[in-house]
């Protein structure tokens, strides 16, 4: 059963670590995956909503958020920053050599899911980011919710919990869509959902000292196998330069005009 | 072969027959023929027009639980009716419904799923794709095993199925099981969006990013905006600093844009931004920084302080337009 109001809400917030790649993406020699000597890693941008909500979501109605991840060893990195902005625990469940696709992946998370909730007790809310910034997927929210039998919508964007239920919308082309589950209950969220808070000194230097747990993963390999990468051809660009600094308004003008815009 | 027309109470979206276009080209290499499946018998009059557009049969799935979009209604009807059909593949478009329907298929036979497949090479044993990564700046070579394929083509990778003068296809009513919990995903409420930006289908879009350096900084580009007609936009920068709202943002995480002229104001050019601004026919770049990715890519740039470019540019324009209403007056 879900949490009543007294005990708050328990919620879990599975993110995925992923390079920045900045303006170029840059390709290993075999091909088989990308360069990340120069890169810096980052939790998947939806995700970053997600772990903002369920800290949001706790400092409203009690309770405890954790984070998990289904990565290499270097994603404590991402669970220590959640931490630092808030998350109340993390969990790391280590892979080995190349990500796991997202069916592996989504039954990696539910034998996760399920050890931890015969520990500490069902999840009311467990929330995924909408796709990965990486492999775009969009589907290890959905697998997971379905193999632990809860109601699911991914694309959300408002999150409202009241009496056991969490109401949520999602954008459509005339506004919004409104959703309304029973807990527990999974949901898939974009980035707009909120604005993250950026960590504190002292949360930081509390994440640091975190104990965030590791446990390897079982991967059982699923049925879409990568085999490399390839950058789409460029075009190549040859840029006019208008001119430098205020003096380009002219000819900016004109270009405005040439184009049928003003 | 099934593919999914998308609809919303019986009104398809742009993109819904494009996924007959994907699946012909997939069919044509397996030897078979095109059967579209819509879910909802609100959307009836669909089916005809799927039947003109060469799908030979149209799956019209019918059940009480089905009127209104929910995902695990419609994932567990496009489940049943793929196993019905003996189908060897299932593709839709991969707009939010359409991945939300086939993730939702896909795990309820534990069949694996390939999101966004640009490219398909049928053969006997597992499938070679190729399927489009970061919002299109990486193509991803891969395998699909599995007894039923389960793919999405990108939105506007390929054109709409149109109308043919061929036989029409015939229309077959499927009656799927659902469960009475089938329905708790379905909407229970709509609520319109309150007129804000106009980003979608501005001509010209003012995009502005780290170099703009505050939210007052906006103030030069809305009025550049609003002398030209267009909409302001951002980078994710900016609306991680709380400069602008997220509904401003153009990119991987934002909207997707294609604007006349894009006006790309202190913007360096991350992939993640590219890819939401790389359909505007025309790029100009101010920027600081005359070597800054934006500024290569671009077809036009200006290079400089934005901060004093921007103003110059506005009273260009304002002194032209007065001009032009004094010469059209006079």
């Amino acid at each position: 059963m879900s949490s009543t109001a007294e005990d708050g809400l328990r919620i879990l917030v599975c993110v995925k670590r992923v390079p920045a790649p900045g303006a170029r993406i840059a390709l290993t020699a075999d091909r088989n995956d990308i360069d990340t000597r120069n890169l810096g890693f980052t939790t998947s941008p939806h995700e970053e909503c997600a772990v903002e909500e369920a800290i949001r979501l706790v400092e409203h109605h009690g309770g405890s958020s954790t984070v998990m991840t289904v990565g290499p060893p270097e994603a404590d990195e991402q669970l220590r920053y959640a931490l630092s902005v808030g998350a109340g625990g993390a969990v790391l469940v280590t892979t080995e050599g190349t990500d796991p696709d997202a069916q592996a992946t989504a039954k990696v998370l539910v034998a996760a899911i399920e050890a931890l909730e015969a520990d500490g007790g069902p999840f009311d809310l467990i929330l995924f980011g909408n796709e990965s910034a990486d492999a775009g997927g969009f589907q290890v929210g959905i697998r997971t919710a379905r193999a632990l039998g809860r109601p699911v919508v991914n694309g959300i964007k408002a999150i409202e919990v009241a009496e056991g239920r969490v109401v949520a919308r999602r954008e459509s082309p005339e506004g919004y869509e409104v959703y309304r589950l029973d807990l527990p209950a999974v949901l898939g969220v974009k980035e707009g959902l909120n604005l993250p808070r950026y960590p504190t000194l002292p949360g930081r230097l509390r994440s640091k000292k975190a104990d965030v747990p590791r446990q390897p993963a079982l991967v059982v390999a699923g049925g879409l196998a990568t085999l490399d990468f390839r950058l789409p051809s460029e075009q190549v660009t040859e840029t006019t330069v208008l001119g430098d600094g205020p003096d380009a308004a002219a000819a900016v003008a004109d270009l405005l005009q040439e184009l049928g815009l003003l | 072969m099934v593919a999914l027309i998308e609809h919303d109470r019986g009104v398809a979206p742009d993109t819904s027959f494009q996924a007959l276009t994907f699946a012909r080209s997939v069919a044509e290499q397996l030897g078979t023929a095109v059967e579209a499946v819509i879910i909802g018998e609100e959307a009836q009059p669909l089916a005809t027009e799927a039947a003109s557009r060469g799908a030979i049969k149209t799956w019209l799935v019918r059940h009480p639980e089905l009127t209104d979009y929910g995902p695990e209604a419609w994932g567990d009807a496009m489940a049943q009716v793929t196993t019905a059909s003996g189908a060897a593949a299932v593709v839709a478009v991969g707009t939010d419904r359409g991945n939300e329907v086939l993730a939702h298929a896909a795990a309820i036979d534990d069949l694996p799923f390939a999101a966004n497949v640009v490219g398909v090479e049928v053969a006997a044993g597992p499938w070679a794709l190729e399927r489009v990564r970061w919002g299109g700046s990486l193509l991803e070579r891969s395998t699909l095993d599995a007894p039923v394929k389960v793919l999405s083509v990108p939105p506007h990778a390929v054109p709409a199925a149109e109308p043919g003068n061929g036989e029409l296809g015939t229309v077959e009513d499927f009656a799927p099981e659902l469960d009475d919990q089938a329905a708790r995903t379905r909407i229970v409420e709509r609520v319109p969006a309150a007129a804000g930006s106009s980003l979608a289908g501005a001509a010209v879009v003012v995009s502005g990013g780290r170099g703009v350096g505050s939210a007052e900084g906006f103030a030069a580009l809305e009025e550049l905006a609003g002398l030209l007609g267009g909409a302001v936009g951002c980078s994710r920068v900016v609306t991680n600093n709380g400069w602008r709202p997220h509904s401003d943002q153009v990119g991987q995480t934002g909207k997707r844009i294609a604007p006349e002229l894009y006006i790309a104001c202190g913007i360096s050019g991350a992939i993640q931004h590219w890819v939401g601004m790389m359909a505007a026919k025309r790029v100009l770049a101010i920027n600081i920084d005359r070597d800054a990715p934006m500024v290569t890519k671009a077809d036009y740039a200006v290079i400089g302080d934005l901060h004093t470019i921007l103003p110059a540019v506005v009273s260009e324009v304002r002194r032209r337009k007065e001009g032009a209403t004094v010469g059209g007056d006079g």
